[in-house]
């Protein structure tokens, strides 16, 4: 018996194939426009950066004596 | 289908479901107004939603509208075969398993409810799970074979979507939305007996308790007249909020003594006059009752736009 790389099954589900791939597609897209759209909503993303075990001068505060970002004294 | 059916079948003889056998199971034509209602309710609200996010949010209520009918088409498959209205549905036809709809309800009643909460908030989130428990435990499994006033507690479930699109705006509950829900709510009951009382169904022969059926038609009548009644008084007390203005009350009076016209016409006739010319106004009443409904949602949609443009309100 021969082995049929296209089987019967494969004609008559293939609408069906077609629709879940198209809605998977969109499920993508839903998931991807919503985390876009969450992230930008957020605003200036710099208040949720914090110190991972080494100093982030970026995000240190001004010196108040002579208000200049640390990150631009250190450099 | 399971592996070993596909050896049983010839493709012949074998029907495969389609998706648009699927799509038959989520009752598109009822999806249609609930997207309709949703999106005038999340337009109206005062607090502006990112248009993908408002999307996102009316296709969720969508789905799980849908969902609800593949529920509600899943339980009454037995009484769906029986009926004519009915019989041609995916189930009863026997191009979807019983078991293939109950999956598919399930499955995207839970996609669409933790879509929406992850989308907006918890508070539209549970008015749509409600909503959902509402059509297919208390309306599909308790109530629709139990009582003839089935057809007025059921019609809660069609009147929550501008609620929940309010609530997906502003994250809470308000007289506005709580009477965009009684507008429809108290518009289901006129707008589907007007419809009973021209369409000869075949209900009893599938045992569920319609009016027309259980109580007679002069029953029927009386209860098309007095349910209008308080419909004008929430239709016309919409206008007076804030999401109300002179535009939506000239038209909302309009339709209201349109409406009222009609349902007062079919509580003085008896059936040897309403046979004699046909249902002629039963039938121009349920015209009526569609325009009625698209009128008052498509006006709070103009007052919108108008706040929109610093004009419109009382």
């Amino acid at each position: 018996m021969a082995i049929q790389v296209e089987h019967e099954i494969h004609k008559r589900r293939r609408g069906r194939n077609m629709g879940i791939g198209l809605l998977l597609l969109a499920f993508i897209g839903i998931v991807f426009g919503l985390t876009v759209v969450k992230v930008l909503q957020l605003g200036d993303l710099r208040k949720f950066e914090t110190f991972d075990h080494v100093v982030r001068p970026q995000i240190v505060a001004e010196t108040p004596e002579t208000n200049v970002p640390l990150s631009e004294v250190s450099n | 289908m399971s592996d070993m059916s596909l050896h049983e079948t010839t493709p012949e003889t074998a029907y495969e479901a389609q998706m648009g056998d699927y799509f038959a199971l989520l009752k598109p034509r009822v999806m249609s107004l609930v997207v309709f209602t949703a999106l005038v309710g999340l337009l109206v609200a005062p607090v502006p939603v990112h248009p993908f996010i408002g999307f996102v949010a009316v296709l969720c209520i969508a789905v799980g509208a849908g969902a609800s009918g593949a529920l509600n088409m899943w339980w009454d498959a037995d009484i769906d075969g029986r009926m004519r209205r009915t019989a041609k549905r995916p189930i009863p036809d026997g191009r979807v398993q019983p078991g293939e709809a109950l999956g598919l309800g399930l499955t995207l009643s839970c996609f669409s409810v933790v879509l929406l909460g992850l989308a907006t908030n918890w508070v539209a989130t549970a008015l749509l799970a409600f909503t959902i428990f509402f059509y297919a435990v208390v309306y599909s499994m308790w109530l629709k074979r139990a009582t003839p006033q089935n057809i007025v507690i059921g019609g809660a479930a069609g009147a929550f979507p501008p609620m929940i699109g309010w609530a997906v705006a502003t994250g809470g509950i308000s007289i506005e939305s709580v009477l965009m829900f009684a507008l429809i709510f108290m518009w289901t009951p006129p707008h589907f007996w007007a419809l009973a009382l021209f369409v000869k169904t075949d209900y009893g022969d599938a045992g569920v308790p319609m009016l027309t059926e259980t109580h007679g038609r002069r029953v029927t009548r009386n209860h098309v007249l007095a349910y209008c009644a308080p419909l004008v008084a929430v239709a016309i007390g919409l206008g007076f909020t804030s999401i109300g203005g002179w535009v939506y009350l000239a038209i909302a009076v309009f339709f209201n003594a349109w409406f009222l016209k009609g349902c007062y016409d079919i509580w003085r006739r008896d059936e040897a006059q309403a046979e004699a010319d046909n249902y002629k106004v039963e039938i121009s009443t349920f015209k009526v009752s569609l325009y009625y409904l698209f009128a008052h949602f498509g006006a709070l949609l103009i007052e919108a736009a108008l706040r929109a443009n610093h004009i419109g309100g009382l």
